[in-house]
């Protein structure tokens, strides 16, 4: 199936990603082909198979739930944009 | 005539190394005046670092000196920029990544770096891997050596050219979906990618955290085992770490020939297929026939789905990996917004290209409400199905022999306004992902000119099978010896 232009908008609302109006129909047509190849898949009788969860078929392993890791809060600020008193800054989300 | 230190290979330079005929600050030295001298028309490398490789390469010497020195010590390497590197920019090819100074080592780098490899940059790449060419990347394209008017493969192309073009000894690479194996084709060197959870994810920026994994790009086979050897193993930092002990690959790669049968998947030799890289390829076969292997052609029923699965499961996760660059802890910022969702949106505007907002939102939709059992769930299913038929083929035959790419390299801006022709690159790569297999791409001859890649795929955990059968076969040829004119 296609997608149209509102649709495109509200996947950039919920993907986070600002498209420009010049972008959007490209972005359109381009993701309208990717749904179309997917689409493939549709065609296939996968009533009878269990949905792969990992490649070996292997359990995710478990440790103790002890505290291993030091605190470097200081050295990974280092990259931080905006940083007052060890607050990370974002734009103003309350009144 | 001796081989020019940079046409050897890194088992030759540790040879060498280790018989003190060349110091490790030599063999630096000589590398980095090569990149500075010839990198600008091939733009393989994002980040040079120069001080830092002086300084390991003195190290490495005292190591040797001190007899202290593993096979690795004052080897030069590089790792794609999407390694983790302490103090060294890290920025997977994208622009949200441009200002980010890693703060910790992937564990490849780590281990790497304790068995004395010295570090002289860091590669390019399409950006945050997701791409077939290199030409997706902040930084601009990568040129093939072999004709620069060509791409080098991706997406860990920088890599797989800055080997090519002997600026590098060996380097790293991360395969999703072929991205080491495809370049490694395409520029005519070995590539080599483990089992999934082989080696260790941690450090590595996440695309697609269920197929990613990290491997080599080196002159050849052997070369690759020496680099594995150090790499794979359990990661305490990764959970899907395999905890299964690693095999001494060097050692079982010296092993007598055994008699093995190879499967050859006879749908990947299709019209899709290249007419002089199906030549080579068979021809390929006709070797390992001549080495005594029995060759028995076998069919893959669900592999036309690969890229269609690939494409929903990959995009899937990446949207879901590539939701923490926010522009609020690390990366870049987009200014002036007063609003919480507009500053989000434009920051990651601003910071992804086109291929990756595509695949953001490919991941988005076919996540999204309504969709997910349709999509992501449908292709897991597929995603084992696909896996059955080639556990099904092992059952019969020892590895798998087939094509790399559908062709030789393309030309740069060939394919970039079609993503559909882009992802179809990988048709003969992704199904190993998806499985999880370890696999294998080896030069086997030239189409037009351009090298041609035969691929090798074994069970889960074969790498020291495929490692053996790759050197056997590069006793028996020398095309991994080629190199492309103006880089001799």
């Amino acid at each position: 199936m296609s997608l149209n232009r509102e649709d495109v908008e509200k996947l950039c609302l919920l993907a986070r990603i600002e498209i420009t109006t010049e972008e959007i129909a490209d972005v359109q047509a381009k993701l309208s082909d990717i749904v179309k190849l997917v689409d493939q898949l549709q065609a296939v009788d996968t009533s009878d198979v269990i949905p792969m969860a990992h490649p070996l078929d292997r359990a995710q392993r478990l440790r103790p739930d002890e505290v291993t890791e030091i605190d470097e809060r200081e050295r990974f600020q280092r990259n931080a944009p905006l940083v007052d008193k060890a607050l990370y800054l974002v734009p103003k989300v309350i009144e | 005539m001796a081989l020019a230190m940079h046409n050897k290979t890194l088992a030759q330079l540790a040879d060498d190394l280790a018989a003190r005929r060349v110091s490790a600050t030599e063999l630096t030295d000589h590398y980095l005046k090569r990149i500075e001298r010839l990198d600008p028309q091939l733009n393989a490398f994002v980040t040079v670092t120069r001080d830092e490789a002086m300084a390991q390469a003195k190290a490495a010497d005292k190591r040797l000196a001190a007899g202290d020195a593993t096979p690795l010590t004052g080897i030069p390497i590089a790792h794609k920029d999407l390694f983790c590197t302490q103090g060294v920019k890290t920025s997977c090819g994208s622009k949200i990544l441009d200002n980010f100074i890693s703060p910790y080592d992937a564990t490849v780098v780590s281990r790497l770096k304790e068995a004395g490899a010295v570090m002289l940059g860091k590669t390019n790449m399409d950006e945050f891997a997701m791409g077939s060419s290199s030409e997706a990347s902040y930084y601009g394209p990568v040129h093939n050596p072999w004709d620069h008017e060509r791409v080098p493969g991706g997406s860990s192309g920088g890599s797989a050219a800055a080997v090519a073009a002997g600026l590098i000894c060996g380097a790293t690479g991360t395969d999703t979906g072929g991205s080491i194996r495809q370049p490694a084709a395409l520029s005519g060197i070995t590539g080599f990618k483990p089992t999934y959870g082989r080696v260790s994810r941690y450090g590595m920026v996440a695309f697609a955290s269920s197929l990613d994994q990290a491997g080599t790009l080196t002159r050849t086979a052997e070369d690759g085992a020496l680099m594995m050897q150090v790499m794979a193993g359990f990661d305490e930092r990764d959970s899907t770490a395999l905890p299964d002990p690693v095999p001494a690959f060097s050692a079982t790669m010296r092993t007598p020939w055994e008699a093995i049968t190879i499967g050859v998947p006879e749908n990947f030799f299709d019209d899709g297929l290249d007419e002089d890289s199906a030549l080579a390829i068979r021809d390929a076969i006709g070797v390992f026939e001549t080495l005594g292997a029995t060759i028995k052609e076998i069919h893959l029923d669900h592999i036309h789905l690969s890229v269609p699965a690939y494409y929903v499961v990959a995009p899937a996760e990446a949207s879901s990996n590539l939701s923490r660059f926010d522009g609020v802890r690390f990366g870049h910022r987009a200014e002036e917004t007063d609003d919480l969702t507009k500053f989000y949106m434009r920051t990651r505007g601003e910071g992804f290209g086109p291929e990756v907002k595509r695949r953001i939102l490919t991941g988005t939709y076919v996540l999204s409400a309504g969709y997910y059992d349709a999509y992501y769930l449908q292709a897991q299913k597929v995603r084992q199905l696909i896996s059955d038929d080639f556990a099904r083929a092992f059952a019969d035959v020892d590895i798998l022999v087939g094509p790399t790419s559908p062709t030789p390299a393309f030309g740069i801006g060939q394919k970039m306004d079609d993503p559909i022709q882009m992802y179809l690159n990988d048709i003969y790569t992704i199904g190993a992902n998806l499985a999880g297999l370890p696999a294998l791409s080896m030069p086997c001859g030239f189409s037009s000119g351009l090298p041609v890649g035969v691929q090798l795929i074994g069970p889960h955990l074969s790498e020291a099978e495929l490692f053996k059968v790759a050197h056997y076969f590069q006793q028996e040829t020398d095309w991994h010896t080629r190199v492309p004119d103006g880089y001799a």
